[in-house]
Parts: C-alpha cells; sequence; structure tokens
C-alpha cells in the first residue's frame, strides 16, 4: 500500500487542522455529485494485478512468436542489458525536471551529455534535451521556422517520402498557423529534387526524411541549395543508426534536424514512449524550442549544469513563447545516451554495417521470387520497398498464416501502392528467418 | 564533486558492446553515401555503468527523500507498475501490428479509456497526447474544431486566469487563439464581473485549472461555466490537479468540456527526471467527434466462449494525429496497473490524505509564513518565503536551506500572482513523520531567516554541489562537449 495514515494519524492531523472528519475537508466543493458512487471495482494486490496484466499481455504476439520485418518508423533492435539496468536506477526515474541544480546534476549531466552525443551524430552545433516523438519533433521544426520568419513566409514544402504520420501530425499542429503545405501531392516516390521547383521567396522551409520513408538515400546537395538560394530552412529528419554508416545531414548544410530516436535503445511497447531528436545551426539556438542543459560552475568553483535559456519558455514567456513544450522525454533522453555511450563510433558503425548487409541479402533474395521486385538503382539503408505480384495487404495476410509479420503496407497511405510492400530488416533478423519469408513468399504466390 | 562526462571517459578502440558478424553475404557499401568519421565516445560497458550510477546518486528522487513540489504531485511510483510495463507482451509488440495480434494492448487501452471516463465524468477519452501541454494543445484544437464545425469563425478568444500554469497560454496561442487573461478575486477565484465583462460573440472558451493553482477549489465554478456556456463558448479543464478530486468530484460535473489527465501526476507512472508522461483527453459526447485519431473501440463484446474484440477507429470530424502511433503505451500500462491496484476506495483514498496532507501541513506553518488566500485548501497551498522581520531573504533562500535538510525544495515563483511563493504539494504516500519532520524544519528555517540570514544565503551548504552560475551558462552557452581535437594522437 502506498498510504499510511493509521485512525490516530488522521485524527491528530484533523485536530491540528480543527475538523472533525475528512469530508469536512471538501466543504467548498458543491454539494451536487460530490463524493460520487463510481462504477469501478475494488483494488486488487500487487500478486492479482502481476497476475491479471501478465495475461493481458501474453494475449498480444511479439517477435517471440512472430518473425517481423515490420518498421514504418519503430524498430526492432537489440536492447543492451545495461540500458535498463541504468534506467531502473530510481535516483533518475522517480526524479523531476531539475530546477535545483545542486541536487539534480545526475539529470542534467546526462541531458549535456545528451546533447553531446545527439550533436556529434547529427553533425550539428547544438541538440536540445528531446521531444516527446520524431513526430512532433518535424511539427516542431515547423513551427520554429514559421516563427524565423515571424509568420511572413506562408510556404512549408513537405516531400511525400516524409513518414505519412509525421505529416499528418504536421497538419494538426499547423491547424493554428497561417501557413500551407504543398509537395506532398507529388507522386509518391519523387525523388528530393523534384522539390525543388517548387520553392521560392515564399517558403519557410523545405523538410525531407534521409533515409526516406521508403527507406532511400538521396543526395541532398541541390535541393538544400535550392533552399538556401531563396534563404529558406532545410530540415532533414534522419534515422539515428543509419548515421552510423552514411553522412550526416551537416554535410547537406541542413540548418534543422529531426530523428526518430527509438532505434537507441528504446522497445517498442506499441509505439511509445519514444523520442524526438532535434538539432540545430548555432544561430538558431534562440529560435528552438524545447529543454536544454548548459555548462557552468557552482558557488565552489565546480563544474556542473543548470537548465538554460529558460526566458525562450512558456512559464516566463506565457503566450508569447514560440512553443508550449514543458518537458522533454527525461527518462528515454538517458536510454539512447546509455546506448550510444555503450556502442560508441564502433559498435554504431558495426550495427549500422550489420542492417545494411542483412537487408540488402533480403532484398536480393526476394527479388528472386517471380514477380516481387525491388529498385535496383537507388542506395537503401535497412528498409526498401517492395513491388509484389497481387496486392501487399494479400502478401501480408499470408505471411502471417505463416507467423510472419511480412511489412508495412504502403496502401494504407499511398492509394497508388497497392501492390508495395516496406520491408524493415535489423540485426534481430536472423539469414535463416529471411530465407523462411522467401521460401514461402515461393510457396504461396506461385501460380 | 565533478564527475567526468563521457566524452573524457573516452579511450581509442575501446568497446561497451559488439554486435555477432554478418551471416549473410556482404552487400557493396553506397562508397558517394560512406560517413568519414563518427565523433562518439568508446568505453567499456563497465565504466558506462558506473559513470551514469555515479551521476544518478547526484540526484534528489522520490526513493531519495520527500519531494513536496507544488503542481508536480511526487507521489511514490510503485515497483509494480514496471514490471508490467516491461512484460515482452508489452514491451516488445510493434505499433503497426495487425490489431489481430495486438488485442491485449488494445483491450488494455480500451480499459483505461473507460477508467478515466468513469473516473472524471467524461463520455470518451483519448490517450494520444503524450503529456500534459501536449493535452493542451489537443483540447484546445477540439475547442477550435468545435466551433469551425458550427461555422462559428470568429470564435478566437480564449480566456486564461491569471493562476494559469504558462503552458495554458502558450498552448492557445499555438492553436492561433487570442489570450485574454482573467484577474482572481480576493478569495483566489475567477473574478465572474471580469468573465462576464469578456464574454460576447467572439468567445472560444476559458481554460481553467481546478482546484486552481492556489490549490483552492475555485467556489465560482459553476457559475463561470454557466456563463461561459451562455455565451457559447466550451470549457477546458487543465487536470494537472486531478490528484485531489479522484473518487470525490467529476470534473465533467463542474461543467467542464474537455479536460487532459497527467497520467504521471495522477496515476503514478514516473516523472522519469522530465519525461515521458502522458497526457490523456477527455470530452462530454458532443465533442467526441473530433478527438485525435486513433480510438480504442470494442467492435464485439464477448461472452464466455469468445473474447472482446477491439478495434481503432478514426473519429469523424477528427482533430487529426497530435503524434506518432497510439501515445505512450508504456505509460498507459503502468497508469492502468496503479488504478487496478487501487480500486474505487483506494482512488479516493488517494484525494483524502492528498488534501489532509496539505491541509495538515498548512495548519502547523500558517502562523509563520504568510498564507495569501487562506481556506481550506486541496492538495496543495501556496505559501509566502518573506518577511517583513527578513528583508533580505526571498523564497529561494527558503528553498535552498531546505536542501540541506534533505528535502527536495516546494515549488518558486508559482503561481506568479503570489510574491515570493512557495508551493507546497505534500501528495498521499507520506507518512505523518516526514510531514512533521518538514514542518518542524520550515519553521526552523523561518526562525533562521530573522536570526541568521546568512545560513540561507549560503545554502545550500551540504548538497554535492552549491549555488550555480545561470548567468554565467546563458552567456557562455556551452550545450555540449566533444572528444579533443587530438583524441586520436593524444
Amino acid at each position: 500500500m502506498y498510504t499510511s495514515h493509521t485512525q490516530a494519524d488522521r485524527e491528530a492531523m484533523l485536530k491540528v487542522i480543527g475538523m472533525d472528519k475528512v469530508e469536512d475537508l471538501f466543504q467548498s466543493l458543491p454539494d451536487e455529485g460530490k463524493f460520487p458512487e463510481l462504477a469501478l471495482p475494488e483494488g486488487i494486490t500487487e500478486m492479482e494485478a502481476l497476475d491479471e496484466l501478465s495475461y493481458i499481455s501474453s494475449v498480444n504476439e511479439t517477435p517471440q512468436e512472430l518473425i517481423s520485418f515490420l518498421g514504418a518508423g519503430a524498430y526492432n533492435h537489440y536492447i543492451p542489458a545495461a540500458v535498463d539496468s541504468i534506467l531502473r536506477r530510481s535516483e533518475f526515474y522517480t526524479a523531476y525536471t531539475p530546477y535545483q541544480p545542486e541536487i539534480a546534476q545526475g539529470t542534467l549531466q546526462a541531458m549535456f551529455e545528451y546533447q553531446s552525443l545527439i550533436a556529434a551524430l547529427t553533425g550539428m552545433d547544438v541538440a536540445n534535451a528531446s521531444h516527446y516523438d520524431g513526430a512532433t519533433a518535424v511539427a516542431e521544426a515547423v513551427n520554429m521556422a514559421y516563427h524565423n520568419f515571424r509568420g511572413r513566409r506562408k510556404k512549408v514544402i513537405l516531400s511525400p517520402s516524409v513518414h505519412p504520420q509525421y505529416r499528418a501530425t504536421i497538419h494538426t499542429y499547423m491547424k493554428g498557423m497561417d501557413l500551407e503545405i504543398v509537395g506532398e501531392d507529388l507522386e509518391s516516390e519523387a525523388d528530393p529534387d523534384q522539390l525543388i521547383s517548387l520553392i521560392d521567396e515564399q517558403t519557410a522551409l523545405v523538410l525531407v526524411q534521409y533515409p526516406d520513408f521508403f527507406g532511400r538515400i538521396f543526395d541532398l546537395t541541390k535541393l538544400s541549395e535550392a533552399a538556401h538560394a531563396e534563404k529558406a530552412l532545410f530540415a532533414v529528419h534522419i534515422n539515428p543508426v543509419a548515421l552510423g554508416l552514411i553522412k550526416p545531414p551537416s554535410e547537406f548544410d541542413a540548418d534543422i534536424v529531426t530523428g526518430e530516436g527509438q532505434a537507441l535503445g528504446i522497445p517498442m511497447s506499441f509505439g511509445g514512449p519514444y523520442l524526438g531528436l532535434f538539432a540545430t545551426k548555432k544561430q538558431y539556438v534562440r529560435k528552438m524550442a524545447g529543454r536544454l542543459a548548459g555548462e557552468t560552475v557552482d558557488a565552489l568553483g565546480q563544474r556542473g549544469y543548470v537548465l538554460t535559456l529558460n526566458t525562450r519558455e512558456q512559464h516566463i514567456r506565457r503566450e508569447n513563447a514560440t512553443s508550449n513544450i514543458c518537458t522533454n522525454q527525461g527518462l528515454i533522453a538517458l536510454a539512447s545516451t546509455v546506448y550510444l555511450s555503450l556502442l560508441g563510433k564502433n559498435g554504431l558503425q558495426d550495427l549500422a554495417k550489420l542492417n545494411y548487409h542483412k537487408a540488402h541479402y533480403a532484398a536480393e533474395r526476394i527479388s528472386t521470387v517471380p514477380g516481387f521486385m525491388v529498385n535496383p538503382v537507388q542506395p537503401f539503408f535497412n528498409e526498401f520497398v517492395i513491388h509484389c505480384p497481387i496486392p501487399a495487404k494479400e502478401v501480408n495476410q499470408i505471411l502471417l498464416t505463416h507467423d510472419i509479420l511480412g511489412g508495412y503496407d504502403l496502401s494504407q497511405d499511398y492509394p497508388d501502392l497497392s501492390h508495395e510492400l516496406l520491408v524493415a530488416v535489423t540485426e534481430m533478423n536472423s539469414k535463416s528467418e529471411i530465407d523462411f519469408m522467401v521460401e514461402v513468399l515461393e510457396e504461396e504466390t506461385h501460380d | 564533486m565533478t564527475e567526468p562526462t563521457i566524452f573524457e571517459l573516452s579511450r581509442p578502440n575501446r568497446i561497451g558492446i559488439r554486435f555477432p558478424a554478418p551471416d549473410v553475404p556482404l552487400a557493396e557499401l553506397p562508397e558517394d553515401f560512406l560517413r568519414k568519421d563518427l565523433p562518439l565516445p568508446e568505453v567499456p560497458e563497465n565504466e558506462v555503468i558506473r559513470h551514469f550510477t555515479n551521476i544518478s546518486q547526484l540526484n534528489h528522487a522520490v526513493d531519495v527523500g520527500y519531494y513536496p513540489l507544488g503542481s508536480c504531485t511526487m507521489k511514490y511510483n510503485p515497483k509494480i507498475n514496471e514490471e508490467t510495463a516491461r512484460l515482452p507482451g508489452f514491451s516488445q509488440i510493434h505499433p503497426l501490428q495487425p490489431v489481430e495480434t495486438v488485442q491485449g494492448a488494445l483491450g488494455l487501452m480500451h480499459e483505461t479509456q473507460q477508467w478515466l471516463a468513469e473516473i472524471s465524468g467524461f463520455s470518451a477519452v483519448s490517450l494520444q497526447p503524450a503529456a500534459g501541454a501536449h493535452g493542451e494543445l489537443t483540447g484546445v484544437l477540439i475547442i477550435r474544431a468545435y466551433h469551425r464545425s458550427r461555422g462559428d469563425l470568429n470564435r478566437t478568444k480564449m480566456l486564461v486566469p491569471d493562476s494559469a500554469h504558462g503552458t495554458n497560454p502558450a498552448s492557445s496561442a499555438m492553436s492561433g487563439m487570442e489570450i485574454v487573461e482573467l484577474p482572481s478575486d480576493e478569495r483566489g477565484n475567477i473574478d465572474l464581473d471580469a468573465l462576464k465583462a469578456e464574454c460576447d460573440e467572439t468567445l472560444a472558451g476559458i481554460m481553467i485549472t481546478n482546484p486552481n493553482t492556489l490549490g483552492l477549489f475555485d467556489e465560482n465554478i459553476l457559475k463561470a461555466c454557466q456563463l461561459v456556456h451562455e455565451h457559447g463558448g466550451l470549457v477546458y479543464g487543465d487536470g494537472a490537479n486531478m490528484n485531489a478530486l479522484l473518487g470525490i468530484y467529476r470534473p465533467a460535473e463542474m461543467g467542464i468540456d474537455v479536460m487532459h489527465f497527467n497520467l504521471h501526476k495522477t496515476f503514478s507512472t514516473p516523472h522519469g527526471g522530465g519525461g515521458p508522461g502522458s497526457g490523456p483527453v477527455g470530452v462530454i459526447k458532443e465533442l467526441e467527434g473530433f478527438l485525435p485519431a486513433p480510438l480504442v473501440v470494442m467492435t464485439s463484446e464477448g461472452d464466455d466462449d469468445n473474447p472482446a474484440i477491439y478495434d481503432f477507429i478514426i473519429p469523424e470530424q477528427t482533430i487529426g494525429r497530435t503524434k506518432s502511433f497510439h501515445g505512450h503505451f508504456g505509460i498507459i500500462v503502468r497508469a492502468f496497473t496503479y488504478m487496478l491496484t487501487l480500486g474505487k476506495n483506494g482512488l479516493k483514498d488517494v484525494a483524502i490524505y492528498a488534501v489532509l496532507n496539505a491541509n495538515y501541513i498548512q495548519a502547523r506553518v500558517k502562523d509563520v509564513y504568510h498564507i495569501p488566500y487562506e481556506r481550506t485548501c486541496m492538495h496543495e497551498f501556496v505559501a509566502e518565503g518573506k518577511w517583513e522581520d527578513a528583508p533580505e531573504i526571498r523564497a529561494l533562500d527558503v528553498s535552498k536551506r531546505l536542501i540541506d535538510f534533505g528535502f527536495h525544495p516546494p515549488t518558486n515563483y508559482f503561481p506568479l500572482i503570489v510574491n515570493e511563493a512557495l508551493m507546497i504539494e505534500p501528495t498521499e504516500t507520506e507518512t505523518k513523520e516526514t510531514l512533521d519532520r518538514f514542518v518542524d524544519t520550515l519553521l526552523q528555517v523561518a526562525d533562521e531567516a530573522k536570526n541568521n540570514p546568512e545560513i540561507l544565503h549560503n545554502a545550500p551548504t551540504k548538497a554535492p554541489f552549491g549555488r550555480f552560475d545561470e548567468v554565467k551558462a546563458a552567456k557562455d552557452l556551452i550545450l555540449k562537449t566533444q572528444l579533443p581535437d587530438d583524441y586520436l594522437t593524444s
């Protein structure tokens, strides 16, 4: 039990307050509706709760029961044991936002190291202490670009190969802004250079994903140059594991880099909590929303960290703040900090290569199945689109009967891609799993 | 006590974890895209663990000591919640799996929606928002969408009391609303005359927090909501202070139309050093169609032989998606576990003891700490950390001195309508002995403020660190560290 007052405690406390019974504490509430009889069950013990929750969880099918090639923004990666070991330290998880730095250096130093690691990974000058997830991070990028031009530039160019759910989130966030979004109605698999003709002096932001939602890797140099030629901001949404192998977006002169950090040691957990990465150039640091830890010294001259640039934030600026963001994803950012610390340079490079090789093996093997095609030209990382001889939905149904989660049926978001399946392969997929899927495809789609 | 950073611990070619060698033929790498350097630290696992363990010990936390931080509800975080959230059937499922493979997860989300609806009196609840401020944004966008669906395009004025959390006006502004601040009356309630003056055909709604941030139940609440409704506006409720009302009063009964919950405050999920939270939004019947997509519904009730079946739906006039996937599922599992273990009477006890504890502390300190709005409080109260006979002492000094006694300080300088505010929220999960020890310390510190102010000015002296130079941090703006330039050669 989590409350401890005995009858004697209650009576002693009420006496100090000057009341006879606890009900008197609620005299200022309206009588009507007070102390409702809730149609809820009585509490159960911890033993019973664990039993019930274990049962509910057992109804779900995990990668232990299903071979999974599902990605599309959430990935099944190995999480080193050391990550959860640190997350379970209750000095971290039962602390609040570090408002009192003298007794919060654990949280603050972890935030500072997180910012440093994300800056190093993305190649950017500065990273904030995180947003809720990849979707809200890109929405905040749009928000930042809008305010950067004080609302005077009214156009955002959004690639159709940005994650559909992220694009939907941007549309929700910008409802209160006077902004127009263009680019999404290009052909689904348009390449980034097709966005160039849309850029003009009204453009606040050009936003692409790298590798894109279809897993493809493009050179973004020309697009970036075109955006900058019109003085627009250029934002790139990344997969952090891919950056163990491929050029960071700083090499394309990105102004804003966002990312979904789930791949960095965060369980899939049915979609959350995840981690929104956000980094930018030094000149935009005051325009960036979100928490920031900065280095300083204490009264004794010891190096330490505090929350800084708070004057940008809502608790001081209220309605004049450019974002309502109040927290970061503290503990999840910590998970990714421990994860990146463990892997380090060599670990992340090895992991990225492992993903790359396995995905390419899978793509090559699937291409050998009659009727299945993979675009042979465009480089990709650990995810790719296969064109199927029958609707992707049916391919998935067939695979599921063999306990395989085939991939993401792209027709859910792109009506013209009815026969296209988005397949992700990570270090968790063995060669034999890949071979088994190919075998099933060969047998079941044979006419 | 300064700990080296993870970058300072790095030495070339050390490795924290290895991955298996590829079991597939190697593919050709994309030469044009290869990264040249990856300046990440290189540290073995044991050193990584020691580093993060060492810095963790520099934190105050609920499991370390008392944390009466106002408006944050720093209650105990039950350990069973951490276990259930980590069950493989919850932690290892992919958000885009076919619904037939994740019926347990959908069922749990549906049950959580039902519990929150029953506790609050709302007709439907979306679990999608990621945190309190995210729930506010969602709620204000719902209000906006409601007015627009009725052709009321001019309803863009959002009233926000001066005692509100700063996120309220910021969330409204993000949604394209014009913010008008409302004063509080001398009892800390919404000023009804000021409210009346703003009620016109441009009124979109009002954002209220009740109990408000003074810890007081607003005595004008029914009239205020009625006024707003009569003038065509909607009432947004900030559910940050729901801990005072569990099983006591349902927010929908006051006239609130849309409200967010803070699972990380009221429902015991850990604050995690600043997140992740979870901010589900409940609405009245008329607003159900505007909720963010997707929602979980039961499509078949099931019987003795067949389980119930659940699915996702997209509400007809939805405001859209506010984030990817389905909300902070891992946090929702923790909150659901908490609700199950407490049940209806346990939830009611939470509110009773939270309110009892706050009134007990208030009663014991009120002769020494001025309480600007003194009446029976709810789960928290606001005192002033200043005295006429201690002119050099500010609330911040009181707070820093409390650190020397092993307490986390109350919230400082909020709400803004109280000078030198000390906002104290005891929570229900503390023993009378802890409360007494905290009160005794507060009384001692007040005495020191008058008789030995230097002790307060110099505090803390018993924490691992002294006061920090925040001006330097903002001026120097050192926001990251990195491997030294000569890393590979030194």
